[in-house]
């Protein structure tokens, strides 16, 4: 039922997610089956690369949740990311077992130098794979609600919801650089070995992690898809639009925004767990403010308020970035400074807007174009 | 006075902003199944009134009760609206990104939580129910137009629309027939006369010629508190009245 919907009702959506879903066959069959020498080939650094790059796209997506379909502009989603980054980040040192530099069996190598004699109590059950995954959803949608649940309460909005977003993944970047935190401090989990009892170093776990990252990703398109065109999606925009309307017609807002916010902190922290294995390490620098920011430029640049929007703009923008640290570092910051001033100014629906808007221009090159263009809301601008 | 009886209670009602006083001693009592006319010059404290009423504003002093026994000063504005008191805004509020239709979706009677929402597939009876209200305001051949596009009357009737389909105990609406032409204001008041057969109004004009239209009781605020009450023609040949819309 839902597939019918899909493919009748938007068709944008299902090419992206059969795109997706075709990415994770045809790339690690294009690295592992085809011979190096072969033009087809895709070489692991690519298919690594590749794999981050749909990481951010899920993570812009949710921000997108709630940002573009609600109008609250988190400075924080960064934190999310890395807290489900965190989980996965220790599941996998887990694995590493007895094979640490200090060979100790029961504590990853920087508790032995810490001079810790057992594993603190959250670190329990972390050798499951299930607790682990569990936790990757379970601890950012949980910081999520809480932090929620007093900010939307207190109807704290616009600006100042920015800043407090903002300072909690600060105040979280300080807590994970200190080492009796229990996470390793300034380096963070590294010198991962094995996930799920294969080498994160193979090149078949590689492909399998892009395939996996895909594939979330197109769950992550096809649940934010169901959200947004429910009936509480259209409660959620409307709250974005016109909040008191909502509590005059007796919707409570905080909890739109709460149920929202939560999911989105949760699939931003799956972003986060598929992350780690494929960029083989995770570090407080995660948390930075600035990386929550990028994830606001990605997102405008793409397109907010559409699906399509924040993952062609974290792709697009992420693609270069690579070429740019590699060609031009010193102006790396510049061109993305550049980029969402531009992007702001120019084009407030994204590449994704300006694509619509070539489309419309294209189908009614025999009528005004005004007539059609004007017809076609845009979402407004949060506050 | 009593309460029991009353859909809506005001006894002493006093709020001030950053010391100026908006609403001073402010005493009214609506009826169950009365329809009111307010009336009064610009800043007598009509919109801060319904703001009150609704739980946007507390009251300092002074009782708010709902129904008889409700005491709506312990009660925010979702709670308030459930318990069925619709408002109309004076600048007419819609959700301009939504179709007309889904405007009336978000406004239908029933159930407020997030997951039934998630989850809600539409019903014959809400689909009847909106059909029915868009004939009712005239704007069912732009169901599916966002209703950015529509004018300033046309969003004012989506707005009354958005509070039938609520169907509230008492409306609050609040300038209904700003920016309508003639014909639009009789249309209208023709709509609340209907819409005053089974609930209880409070309507904010400043257009005589439609609170006569309406032909009902009317209140004159002036600073913040009541000035006169009764008839059209009573009210307005109150010396007080005249004095206060003219003596300026
Ligand atoms: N939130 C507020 N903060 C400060 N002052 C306010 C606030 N709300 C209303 N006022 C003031 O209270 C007074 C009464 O305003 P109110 O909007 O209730 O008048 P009104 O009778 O609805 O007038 P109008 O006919 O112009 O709509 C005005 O002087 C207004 O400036
Ligand atoms: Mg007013």
């Amino acid at each position: 039922m839902i597939a019918r919907r899909l493919f009748s009702s938007d068709r944008r959506i299902a090419v992206t997610i059969a795109t997706l879903l075709a990415a994770a066959v045809i790339v690690p069959v294009l690295n592992l089956a085809v011979p190096a020498e072969s033009a087809f080939h895709v070489p692991s650094y690519v298919v690594a690369l590749a794999g981050k790059y749909l990481c951010y796209a899920l993570l812009a997506l949710a921000l997108d949740l709630v940002w573009g379909y609600c109008g609250i502009l988190s400075l924080g989603h960064g934190a999310f990311f890395a807290l489900g980054g965190y989980a996965m980040g220790m599941y996998l040192m887990r694995q590493i077992g007895a094979r640490g530099v200090y060979g100790n069996p029961d504590l990853p190598d920087f508790m032995v130098f810490l001079n810790w004699k057992e594993l603190p109590w959250y670190w329990l059950g972390f050798d499951h794979f299930w607790f682990a995954a569990l936790m990757v959803m379970a601890v950012p949608g949980l910081l999520a609600f809480v932090f929620g649940w007093f900010a939307f309460r207190s109807r704290v909005t616009g600006v100042y919801l920015s800043i407090i977003t903002q300072a909690m993944t600060y105040a979280l970047l300080l807590a994970f650089f200190r080492n009796d935190m229990g996470f390793g401090g300034n380096n963070g989990l590294t010198d991962f070995k094995d996930i799920l009892g294969f080498s994160v170093q193979a090149s078949e776990t590689r492909s399998a992690l892009f395939a996996a990252s895909a594939v979330a990703l197109a769950l992550g398109v096809l649940v934010t898809w169901l959200v947004v065109g429910s009936k509480y999606g259209k409660l959620l925009m409307a709250v974005r639009d016109a909040e008191s309307r909502t509590r005059f017609l007796g919707w409570r807002a905080e909890n739109v925004k709460l149920f929202a916010f939560t999911l989105s902190a949760m699939m931003a922290g799956i972003a986060g767990a598929f992350y780690v294995p494929q960029v083989g390490i995770i570090n407080p620098g995660e948390f930075d403010p600035a990386n929550s920011i990028e994830v606001v430029i990605w997102t405008a640049v793409g397109g907010r308020g559409t699906i399509v929007g924040p993952i062609v703009g974290a792709i697009a923008v992420n693609a270069a970035k690579s070429w740019f640290t590699g060609a031009l570092p010193e102006l790396w910051l510049f061109a993305l400074g550049g980029l969402f001033i531009a992007s702001t100014l120019f084009l407030p629906r994204g590449i994704v807007g300006l694509w619509d808007r070539w489309q419309q221009m294209r189908a009614t090159r025999a009528v005004p174009a005004e007539g059609k263009a004007a017809a076609r809301t845009e979402p407004q601008p949060a506050e | 006075m009593s309460m029991s009886g009353t859909i809506l209670y005001l006894d002493g009602v006093s709020v001030a902003f950053d010391g100026f006083r908006a609403i001073n001693d402010l005493s009214l009592v609506l009826d169950r199944g009365e329809m009111r006319a307010i009336i009064g010059p610009n800043g007598a404290g009509k919109t801060t009134m319904m703001d009150i009423v609704t739980g946007k504003t507390r009251p300092d002093s002074g009782e708010v009760f709902f129904d008889g026994q409700i005491d709506l000063t312990r009660h925010d504005e979702a709670e308030i609206a459930m318990m069925g008191i619709g408002r109309k805004f004076q600048k007419p509020t819609v959700f301009e990104n939504h179709t007309v239709e889904d405007n009336l979706l978000l406004s239908l009677k029933g159930q407020r939580s997030i997951f039934p929402a998630l989850f809600y597939r539409s019903s014959a009876a809400d689909r009847r129910r909106i059909d029915d209200i868009l004939g009712v305001i005239r704007l069912g051949a732009r169901r599916n137009e966002p209703a950015a596009g529509l004018s300033h009357g046309q969003k004012q009737w989506l707005e009354i629309g958005m509070l039938l389909a609520q169907d509230p105990k008492l409306l609050l609406v609040d300038e209904p027939v700003a920016g309508m032409t003639d014909a639009e204001t009789f249309e209208t008041a023709r709509l609340l006369k209907d819409i005053a057969e089974t609930h209880s109004v409070i309507v904010v004009e400043h257009d005589m010629h439609f609170v006569r239209e309406l032909g009902v009781k009317v209140t004159c605020l002036h600073e913040g508190s009541v000035l006169s009450e009764g008839t059209l023609d009573f009210v307005s040949s109150d010396e007080r009245v005249v004095e206060v819309y003219l003596g300026r």
